[in-house]
């Protein structure tokens, strides 16, 4: 199903997702990968604030290249969600509604997005021209000496994702391609 | 005795980064064409026509195909009777990813230190290939590696015994393992033989070979067109997201090897298979 939806979202938007459902997303992402990841669980141990306000909001796993003069960004495309599963269910356990990756996750960030109704979306690794055609400004917001890597804040209009994995624990990443080898057969 | 500057190294190797990260070359636009014909799962198909547009994307408007613009790995086919003048070549091919990577607005991917892991901000160091040939050109490779494909990336020390049912199985579980992580349709690079590091360096080579071209031996191509089928019989797909595009190529190296061994390595290339060569 296609879907057009505005980010942040609340719990029953995301509950109305459905693994497979192909969404615009509209609205405001944060962008963190590894390094920015790495120091937000440091500033968990340290019980020191987040740098954004997690509730509601979706975290998209991107580092770009660096924007030509008069552009707001350079290529931006998902990165690998996976290597970031470590520091993930904390982030969820304290209101991250979703998150913008490519790959499989762990078990543990599935069951915590079951557990606080979150979304794990899938955007197209290595389209990353096409993608930043969506995104119309971005804004440096936490880590800047991270250069590629620090955290910025995104207005989007029409982000092209795929419902990788939904609130009720469906996971795109498990049945897509035994759908495919069973269709196939048939 | 034919001298060349390294000016003209760190020139041309500039020149070639940047041409890399934004024009997929024309064997590789013809494979996507080829694989959008022929895909049959719907979303697939939906996926290797967002990638065709990205890349017409990437080339009008000089946005890098993709935003991991890579580690530069540099291969350097030296002939012998080369003089190269004007300072040291690897400072020179290092000045030409700097000056590549800023002028073409690349991303900066690289730190000085594994474990500390401060960025450089410029790109560099490459990894750089030398290899001394005959003759009086150089040959020069650039092949920005993403690591999104090389981190699915193995080396898989099998033993004579394993032979080559053994490779294949390699083959597969790297594949089956990298799954959606390597970005598919993935190009596959194997080495076989060697040592260690040979067949790894045999792999990495393998992704710059032209595609549709095979291995001269023909045991060789047959087990590339068989492994080719097989991956693509796993249904992992575009994007991992089901389908029967899942690698574009399997490019197989050989090398010969001790009695003892069969090294194996599978080295995995997303499908911005990134590489320019010019000769000098």
């Amino acid at each position: 199903m296609e879907r057009h939806i505005s980010v942040p979202f609340g719990e029953e938007t995301a509950c109305s997702l459905k693994a497979g459902d192909y969404v615009y997303l509209t609205g405001t992402l944060y962008t963190a990968r590894d390094a920015a990841h790495k120091r937000m669980q440091e500033a968990l141990d340290k019980k020191e604030p987040l740098p954004l306000d997690l509730k509601g909001n979706v975290i998209y796993y991107m580092g770009p290249s660096p924007a030509r003069k008069g552009k707001v960004i350079g290529s931006a495309g998902p990165t690998t969600a996976s290597r970031m599963d470590k520091y993930t269910p904390a982030l969820l356990d304290l209101g991250l509604r979703g998150m913008i990756g490519k790959g499989k996750r762990s078990k543990e960030v599935l069951d915590a997005a079951v557990r606080n109704k979150s979304i794990y979306f899938a955007a197209v690794g290595g389209a990353g021209a096409l993608l930043s055609k969506c995104i119309r400004s971005a804004q440096v917001i936490a880590y800047e000496d991270l250069g590629t890597e620090a955290i910025r804040k995104l207005e989007v209009v029409d982000f092209p994702v795929i419902v990788a994995a939904d609130t009720n624990g469906n996971n795109l990443y498990e049945t897509a391609v035994s759908d495919y080898l069973n269709n196939r057969q048939k | 005795m034919r001298e060349l500057s390294t000016e003209l190294i760190t020139k041309t190797i500039k020149e070639m980064c940047i041409e890399a990260n934004h024009v997929l070359s024309e064997d590789m636009k013809q494979t996507f064409s080829a694989a959008v014909r022929e895909e049959q799962a719907p979303l697939g198909r939906q996926i290797l026509q967002q990638l065709i547009e990205n890349m017409d994307i990437a080339q009008t408007e000089q946005i890098p195909i993709c935003q991991d613009t890579g580690m530069a790995v540099i291969f350097l086919e030296i002939g012998q009777d080369v003089h190269i003048t004007g300072g040291s070549l690897r400072d020179a091919v290092n000045e030409g990813v700097r000056q590549g990577y800023q002028e073409g607005y690349l991303r900066k991917s690289v730190v000085a230190d594994p474990i500390i892991r401060e960025n450089t901000k410029d790109n560099t160091p490459a990894v750089i290939h030398y290899e001394i040939t005959e003759g009086d050109q150089v040959s020069i490779t650039v092949a920005p590696k993403g690591f999104g494909s090389e981190n699915m990336s193995r080396v898989f020390m099998l033993k004579p015994a394993d032979g080559i049912e053994g490779v294949k199985q390699a083959i597969l579980t790297a594949v089956q393992d990298a799954g959606p992580n390597a970005c598919p349709p993935m190009v596959v690079g194997v080495g076989i033989g060697g040592t260690f590091e040979k067949c790894a360096i045999l792999a990495k080579k393998a992704l710059v070979r032209k595609a549709g071209e095979h291995s001269e031996i023909p045991y060789v191509k047959e087990l590339e067109e068989e492994m080719l089928e097989k991956i693509n019989e796993t249904g992992i797909g575009p994007a991992g997201l089901g389908g029967g595009i899942t690698a574009f190529a399997v490019n197989i190296n050989t090398y010969p090897t001790h009695i003892a061994g069969l090294p194996v390595a599978v080295n995995i290339c997303c499908h911005v298979n990134r590489h320019v060569t010019r000769v000098l």
